[in-house]
């Protein structure tokens, strides 16, 4: 077991959102959620993190910071699409300096849905990220590179279903992404 | 001489274990005063498992050398300090310790360290007064410097030397790196350096941090034994309690307040240096 799932720190960037799901993230610090139990520990620094939590699309602006964090952060580590403007841009979709989802510039492991995602399928996406964090270390260890997650464009009618279901869509993504996970 | 050699091995190896628990216990009592949960106990031991499996990442190869330097100056000022030592030769170890991390933090060339280095080097000119008027009182009340014939004396420090151990307890505050004194890099996430002094320090050298911090943690613990030691058992259970006491009272008062600027921690860092442990030292001196 590697101790990288018992205490995954966890960096938080906030693109260009409406701020709902950047207030859901920290809800889930809160002492209702108190995700610390877990050992998450939210810091603001990308170097010491293992989890990079996105919430909000990516724009022409940001998509430098994010590809740099997402670069300073040592492997093995995780990227956690947070809400659907992470996803694939949400209603900010159309505007004419949006980009689209994280993907568009990084490997995303793990889809959050929901708007605002709500705490409980926040936490449930970094524990699905955990277990490819798990696969990603057991593959360094074996001295090969780390699993790098597939470019995948984000479906166009995904939001309804994906909101519907938050468990099973990110459960499939794992699936999908991590491979062995 | 065979004791001393066990109780600098009994340092080596206990001092990490007791230092990551007391750690985790900070965190649990922490949570628990925000009403949450709180991670487990070995949390801390966890984290730094997890960073010894993480890549390594520096941005120059020197970096490491400096660290690995400011945990063997820890661990050599906490192994004078149980052999027995000078507490003069303790503190100055451990300061030149502290250099090191501040010349690490430095060498990144990164703008967060460098702030946070340069605010270490504030707290260090804060407390290093206090550190030195402690080790003088305990001369001028025992005539001794060295932790040998300080541990076996026949009158108990603390009351005469109230004042000192006061001053003690408010550095303590900074050199656990506690709120409000926590400048140059704090336990808790969100500050306005990222993460101060170790913004740059990644997976294995973060952990090597993390384990100097239990030593470091330890040692200064010893320093507060100390006052209480009067060559009786009773004096050694007193003192181990107060250091526990000691501790909780900094994670009480690390929850309660918010941080200051630097130029409160200097100041008043000096103003308690200069009123308690001056007057104690006088006092010291006119009546022993
Ligand atoms: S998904 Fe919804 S709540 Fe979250 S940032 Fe986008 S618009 Fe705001």
């Amino acid at each position: 077991m590697a101790y990288v799932t018992k205490s995954p720190w966890v960096v938080h960037y906030d693109g260009s959102s409406c701020n709902g799901c950047d207030i859901e993230v920290l809800a889930c610090l809160m002492p209702m959620y108190d995700v610390e139990r877990f050992g998450i520990i939210n810091t603001g620094n990308p170097k010491h993190a293992d989890v990079f939590l996105v919430t909000g699309s990516v724009n022409e602006q940001n998509k430098d910071v994010v590809r740099q964090i997402y670069e300073q952060m040592p492997e093995p580590k995780v990227v956690v699409a947070v809400g659907i403007c992470a996803c694939h841009g949400g209603v900010f979709r159309d505007a004419y300096n949006i980009l689209g989802g994280v993907d568009t510039v990084i490997p995303v492991d793990c889809y959050v849905p929901g708007c605002a995602a709500r705490p409980e399928a926040i936490i449930d996406g970094v524990v699905k990220g955990l277990g490819i964090l798990q696969a990603k270390r057991e593959a360094m260890v074996n001295g090969a590179k780390a699993i790098p997650a597939e470019e995948e464009a984000p479906a166009e009618e995904a939001p309804a279903e994906e909101a519907a279901a938050p468990a099973e869509e990110t459960a499939e993504e794992i699936k999908e992404e991590g491979g062995e996970a | 001489m065979v004791i001393k050699v066990i109780s600098v091995i009994a340092y080596l190896v206990l001092a990490p274990i007791v230092g990551c628990i007391l750690a985790g216990l900070d965190r649990k009592v922490s949570a628990k005063m925000q009403r949450r949960v709180g991670p487990p106990i070995l949390q801390p031991y966890y984290d730094v498992r997890k960073l010894f499996e993480k890549e390594k990442m520096a941005p120059t190869r020197y970096q490491d050398f400096y660290i690995i330097a400011y945990l063997v100056f820890l661990i050599g000022a906490g192994a004078i300090f149980f052999a027995g030592g000078d507490l003069l030769l303790v503190i100055f170890t451990e300061t030149i310790g502290a250099a090191f991390l501040v010349i690490a933090a430095y060498s990144s060339n990164s703008p967060y360290a460098e702030v946070g280095a340069e605010r270490e080097l504030l707290q260090m000119m804060a407390y290093e007064p206090m550190m030195l008027l402690t080790a003088v009182g305990f001369y001028m009340f025992h005539g001794s410097f060295t932790v040998d014939d300080l541990v076996k004396p026949d009158t108990m420090a603390f009351l005469p030397m109230i004042g000192l151990f006061i001053g003690f307890i408010y550095i303590l505050t900074i050199k656990f790196r506690k709120s409000p004194f926590d400048l140059s890099m704090s336990h808790h996430a969100h500050q306005e350096l990222v993460r101060g002094v170790t913004t740059e320090f990644v997976g294995r050298t973060m952990g090597w941090i993390e384990v100097s911090h239990w030593y470091e943690n330890i040692f200064l613990l010893g320093f507060i034994f100390l006052f209480f030691c009067n060559g009786t058992v009773w004096g050694c259970v007193i003192g181990a309690l107060v250091c526990i006491a000691a501790y909780f009272l900094e994670v009480f008062i690390d929850n309660s307040f918010a941080r200051m600027k630097w130029q409160f921690a200097f100041k008043s860092a000096w103003i308690v240096a200069i009123v308690l442990g001056m007057v104690n030292i006088f006092i010291l001196q006119l009546v022993f």
